[in-house]
């Protein structure tokens, strides 16, 4: 590399990870372009060089670049990566668009890994599938300001116009003559000559794109199929302790007393230190317990567990999760607070031909990552240095300072690749805790958590009960939608009081829906959490879409038409709404994106159930008894998902999945491969979300411990065959990640009783189809 | 206790309790960070390696069961990541975070020396306790397909009739 790793703290140690040598802190702009190096940063107010002679004094300008672009001397080009890799191949797909509107030579692009750092990079948040809708404008910008400022070093140097010349794939062309330059060997009048006016700044067409939407090989695959991939855990520090730590099994409880007298018998276990509860509800900060300080993760496992401690388990020590249940659907039998209106929802109910109520309910879920969540930190003279696989590094930097009371400057965050993340890694209690005991021993420590630790003191998906009521006049049109709601706010994790979901939380895919229906109310009922609430891919879209998918399937059957027919005769006219003028009460929030770019626009929803009515065979020959197909559509995360699964229910209750339809319209898609990857990866594990997954409270404890009693789909159960079809669209990109999973929960539940005539509204299916054969129809 | 392993081709010696699992062994004693910790509890085939050519979980095998044998990690699958599974799992983009994956070719290598044309029942047999939460399962499958034709002299890259599951519009 021309270009030497930069790193934010002269402290920071030899360590293997892709993420160490990855910030340009001032100096290092200024040793880059001492080398002659070409340092490009784009924002959302424009791209600039960052010049050497004008100096660069972040701190003075309210300017928040997005994407560093380093060019070398030999032509090696190197693109930090600001957001976090967890599988959805944001580390592929921002150099690809980068890359592409350069006209670069992938063969000498390379990928680094940004610090937490969101002065300098605006959000880096890796949540709501944000990366490519909040960024792709923006990534095309930088990339096409290079390479305008490029070809303008080419014609200066050869003193022909830049309109003669042309980047094509690593270097800059005079047309006319055929003379080149490699980008390599521009990079010293590129520094001196005006940046390029915007004018001149040509974002390319569709057709001149090389690699933007189309399939390219992931940056991280050979590392990833030679073991050199580096994950949290595998980031090794001289000196670094392990730590593993005994939380309370109750959330808010505390340590009454400790015996660690056996525990500090163990070879290798070096320390016991307390860490004290944080005060409820908690937020981001650690639960406190004790941990064991060892030389190794099997002293620290096994000091942990001859730990013999007596706590208090506090408020919540009566949390159990049947009786939640329970209460949950008495809470959605009583009027709730509206989050949406339209019209007179009473009367439209009352005066239908038809009416019919239906009750669902989902459990709490768990992430369960195949990555445990694990940290690593060094904390010396008031400065704190973490590694870690966080979706989130400004939480976890603004976190760790407020939990060590030191300035935030002082904390620095490396981003290592995740192995999952799912919500539960934005959450950064794990670096605190690492933080801590690091500061305490005096040593670098890696607190390492267990599958256990994972599933019984995570941040868990809330358990949800929805009453769904719709009127159907005589034709079976529905006139009339209430949908009551009760489940434990997000916000209960980080604020006392709370005492029920947010009306925004309903915009998560409850409230927002693209149904035509002339009364509608959308409420939401008291729920108050026992546990710490966090978000899972799809976040509340995942129970709304199970709820209303299989609803919308019932008033099919109930109106007596074919589920797809009936889906596309809800969904209307074609028609673009502003939902904030049209009933959702204040803030009428869109995934953070406004009303006027991404209206809910029922035509593309109907396109995407066309494509898959089209795509599955749905209008084929009928299935023989034991196989269905289900469909369902969902808008979340600003795209629009329709599915068709087809599935194959043996004697035994077993559910199959032969056949699976996914239809997309995400707008423009990056990198279409890994927009399908995620959809085969959402069905998947919407298949465990619905058929298998269950975390259970009794007395305030999790009951689950692992993967014997946690179930989640493998191998065996998965889809023989999932065709995912993307509406081609050049419009503003939506979330990718997170939209496969809601119609997914539906469509599964449809096809399920399409194939034995069983309906069912309590999640996990799990045993519940055994013996299907002998029932009829509930 | 000081052990002796063999590991990917190397006698190496460690002076570790008898009971400490062979995957942290290899992690913190031999810093091959490749085999991954999923579940502690045979659960899950993160920490697959091979002992004695025979896929293994290590997260609760004592180190003292492997003393004297010879153990391949992800590291040691081939000198220069051309194994046959290599080669298929980039040619089929099979991982999205890529924490199971080592676990995942692990048991597909040992998989193959054994069937060397399994079929989709074989595949499920031998990787159903391979857990993968981003749910990669498709493209492992028809990864292990590829990987066998490329294994037994199969055609070139981009030739395979093994294809993606997914379909291009």
């Amino acid at each position: 590399m021309a270009v030497p790793a930069a790193t934010d703290t002269a402290a920071t140690p030899a360590v293997d990870t892709p993420s160490t040598s990855t910030e340009p802190a001032r100096r290092d702009f200024l040793k880059v372009l001492g080398m002659g190096g070409l340092l490009i940063a784009a924002s959302s107010v424009g791209v600039r060089r960052l010049e050497a002679a004008a100096g660069f004094a972040p701190s003075a300008e309210p300017w928040e670049p997005h994407a560093y672009i380093r060019l070398g001397d030999d032509g090696l080009i190197t693109i930090i990566c600001h957001r976090s890799e967890m599988g959805q191949g944001i580390r592929t797909t921002m150099p690809m668009i980068i890359a592409d509107e350069m006209d670069a030579n992938w063969a000498l692009c390379r990928v680094e890994q940004g610090l937490g750092n969101e002065p300098k990079y605006g959000s880096q948040n890796t949540d709501g599938s944000t990366s490519i809708r909040d960024f792709l404008q923006k990534y095309r910008e930088a990339g096409a300001t290079v390479r305008a400022l490029l070809e303008d070093a080419a014609a200066k140097e050869w003193a022909v116009a830049s309109s003669e010349v042309q980047a094509r794939n690593g270097e800059v062309v005079h047309v006319a003559s055929g003379r080149t330059k490699a980008f390599g060997a521009l990079v010293a009048t590129a520094r001196t000559i005006p940046m390029p006016a915007a004018t001149r700044v040509r974002i390319k067409t569709p057709a001149e794109r090389k690699w933007e939407g189309k399939a390219m090989p992931s940056i991280d695959l050979v590392p990833m199929t030679t073991g050199g991939a580096i994950f949290g855990a595998d980031v090794r520090l001289p000196g670094m302790k392990v730590a593993a730590i005994a939380r309370p099994p109750v959330w808010g409880g505390t340590v009454l007393s400790v015996d660690d007298s056996l525990a500090k018998q163990v070879a290798g276990v070096e320390r016991i230190v307390r860490i004290p509860a944080s005060p409820m509800p908690g937020g981001f900060l650690p639960l406190g317990g004790v941990a064991v300080i060892a030389t190794n993760t099997w002293a620290a496992m096994k000091g942990r567990d001859a730990l013999r401690i007596t706590w208090n388990h506090g408020p919540n020590a009566s949390y159990d999760s049947a009786a939640y249940k329970t209460s949950l659907q008495e809470s959605v039998r009583r009027p709730g607070a509206a989050g949406r209106t339209n019209g007179d929802v009473e009367r439209g109910l009352t005066t239908a031909a038809r009416r019919v109520t239906a009750e669902y309910y989902m459990p709490h879920l768990s992430h369960a990552q195949m990555e445990p969540v694990v940290a690593v930190a060094q904390v010396t003279n008031g400065k704190a240095e973490v590694w870690a696989p966080t979706q989130s590094p400004m939480d976890a930097r603004k976190t760790v300072a407020e939990y060590l009371k030191l300035d935030v400057a002082n904390v620095s965050v490396h981003v290592t690749l995740l192995g999952g993340g799912f919500g539960r890694k934005s959450k950064p209690d794990f670096i605190c805790e690492a933080a801590f005991l690091s500061r305490e021993v005096g040593a670098p420590v890696r607190v390492q958590w267990t599958r256990e630790d994972d599933l019984r003191h995570s941040y868990l998906h809330s358990p949800a009960a929805h009453r769904l009521e719709a009127g159907l006049d005589a034709a079976g049109k529905v006139v009339a939608w209430r949908h009551r709601s009760a489940y434990p706010a997000i916000s209960a994790t980080f604020a006392p009081k709370v005492t029920g979901a947010e009306p925004d939380e309903l915009t998560n895919g409850a409230s927002d829906i693209p149904f035509d229906i002339p009364n509608m109310q959308v409420e939401i009922c008291p729920a108050v959490a026992h546990t710490r609430i966090g978000w899972y891919r799809s976040v509340n879209a995942i129970h709304h879409g199970f709820a209303i998918g299989s609803f919308v399937d019932e008033l099919a059957r109930a109106a007596k038409q074919d589920p797809a027919d009936f889906l596309l005769a809800l969904l209307g006219p074609d028609r673009r709404v502003d939902l904030s003028q049209a009933g959702l009460v204040k803030p009428a929030s869109n995934y953070g994106a406004t009303w006027t770019d991404h209206p809910l626009d029922s035509a593309r929803a109907r396109r995407v159930v066309e494509l898959a009515i089209e795509k599955s065979g749905w209008r084929g020959p009928a299935l023989a008894r034991g196989r269905g197909r289900g469909i369902a559509v969902h808008r979340s995360f600003l795209s629009y998902v329709a599915m068709v699964v087809e599935v194959e229910v043996l004697p035994d209750g077993t559910v199959l999945v032969p056949r699976a339809t996914v239809a997309v319209d995400a707008g423009f898609v990056a990198n279409p491969d890994r927009a399908r990857a995620q959809m085969e990866g959402a069905l998947i594990m919407a298949m465990s979300n619905v058929l298998s997954s269950e975390v259970t409270f009794a007395a305030g404890r999790v009951v689950q411990s692992n993967f014997r009693d946690y179930g989640v789909t493998r191998m065996r159960a998965a889809p023989r065959q999932v065709d995912v079809h993307l509406v081609p669209s050049e419009g503003l990109p939506g979330g990718i990640g997170e939209p496969g999973v809601p119609p997914a929960c539906g469509a599964i539940a449809n096809a399920i009783f399409a194939a034995t005539g069983v309906r069912v509204r309590e999640l996990p299916v799990g045993r519940q189809l055994a013996g299907w054969q002998t029932r009829s129809s509930n | 206790m000081p052990i002796t392993l063999k590991v990917n081709g190397k006698t190496r010696t460690v002076d570790v309790p008898a009971d400490m699992p062979l995957l942290w062994v290899l992690r913190d004693e031999l810093d091959l960070k490749g085999t991954k910790f999923g579940c502690g509890a045979n659960r899950c085939g993160a920490c697959t390696v091979h002992v004695n050519g025979v896929a293994q979980r290590t997260c609760t095998m004592p180190v003292s069961r492997a003393a004297g044998a010879d153990i391949t990690t992800i590291e040691g699958l081939s000198p220069d990541g051309t194994h046959a599974v290599q080669q298929a799992w980039e040619e089929l983009d099979v991982p999205q975070c890529g924490y199971c994956q080592a676990g995942q070719m692990m048991a597909t290598a040992s998989l193959l020396a054994k069937t060397p044309k399994p079929t989709d029942a074989d595949i499920d047999a031998a990787l159903n306790t391979n857990l993968c939460r981003c749910a990669t399962y498709l493209r492992i499958r028809a990864a292990v397909h590829r990987a066998a034709e490329i294994k037994a002299g199969g055609a070139a890259v981009g030739s395979s009739g093994a294809s993606k599951n997914t379909k291009e519009d």
